[in-house]
């Protein structure tokens, strides 16, 4: 078998055989490229949010600060959950690289178990803010915080929802591991937005 | 050694950038309790969030692994955007006021 013949066969197992006559700007593949330009305006999706947050946040001299110890312990959780949904995201990918597939699927819904964690701990937060009387019609803080926190849990029940349909088809076999590839790098990028969310947004926000 | 086998090595792999993340999160609600002025808990919070986007970014997303035309390709089009957003700082000023648009 000659060196492109096995170059073929590589990328075949890889990405499946419809894409074989993808373009591929600069030689790298257009599903990775996309989700990559993808993650780049939601960041600045982000970022807008994060910024007009701040703005008003250091505008405002009378700030709500709702957050006591137990919403504290229940963040510090939540952000534990979410990093290691990342670490087994990562285990689904390279099992998934490596046609390991009952290893895939393992990490896969695990990956889902724990984001599903994670909204389930975004809710109840929620709730315990609605029992406080803070809304999203209740001034700056609560317009702010359940648009960006909303935004974000948004974007983990949207997650999650793909991890299934990707998981499914990826184990009938009508989706390969680029497919499992792409959406970790989505996951990650979740997670990552969580690292900006939480300290500007619960952490300056503790009740002293 | 099996494809199958050398998957298990990716989450030890992995483990010391996961522990540094949980610890600068960590170092964050640690901060969050001390009495430190808000602008400048604002900043140290995130230079601490950009350490860890970096973090995931280089390793978690793989950008660091990556061609480095995908890493290359991707600067333009961020600084791209970013200038588009820049067209629309001016109207943030504009309704800071709430004055209506005069042409």
């Amino acid at each position: 078998m000659s060196e492109s013949e096995v170059a073929i066969h590589a990328q075949t197992a890889l990405h499946g055989p419809n894409d074989l006559m993808e373009g591929s700007p600069y030689a790298i593949p257009s599903r990775k490229l996309t989700v990559w330009l993808f993650i780049i305006s939601d960041a600045v999706t982000f970022g807008a949010f994060l910024f007009s947050y701040g703005y008003l946040r250091a505008a405002t001299p009378n700030w709500t600060h709702p957050f006591e110890s137990a919403s504290v312990v229940n963040v510090i959780i939540m952000t534990f959950v979410l990093i290691t949904s990342s670490l087994t995201m990562l285990g689904a990918v390279d099992a998934s690289i490596a046609a390991d597939k009952p290893k895939a699927m393992r990490f896969l819904y695990s990956t889902m178990a724990l984001g599903s964690l994670f909204a389930g701990l975004h809710i109840r937060e929620w709730f315990q803010l609605f029992a406080k009387g803070i809304t999203l019609n209740s001034g700056l803080f609560g317009q702010t915080f359940f648009t960006i926190t909303g935004l974000h849990l948004l974007h983990v029940i949207s997650g999650v929802i793909a991890l299934l349909v990707v998981a499914t088809k990826y184990s009938r076999g009508s989706l390969t591991p680029s497919h499992v590839e792409t959406t970790g790098l989505y996951w990650h990028f979740v997670d990552l937005v969580w690292m900006f969310v939480v300290p500007l947004v619960y952490l300056t926000n503790i009740a002293r | 050694m099996t494809a199958a086998s050398a998957s298990g090595n990716v989450i030890r792999k992995y483990l010391p950038v996961y522990f540094v993340l949980l610890g600068i999160f960590l170092v964050e609600v640690f901060l969050a309790f001390q009495n430190i002025p808000i602008v400048t808990l604002v900043l140290i919070f995130l230079a601490l969030a950009l350490c860890s986007a970096a973090l995931g970014l280089m390793y978690f997303m793989h950008l660091a692994t990556e061609r480095r035309s995908l890493f290359l390709s991707l600067i333009p089009v961020t600084i791209f955007v970013l200038l588009m957003m820049n067209v629309i700082w001016s109207d943030s000023y504009r309704l800071l006021r709430m004055r209506p648009f005069q042409p």
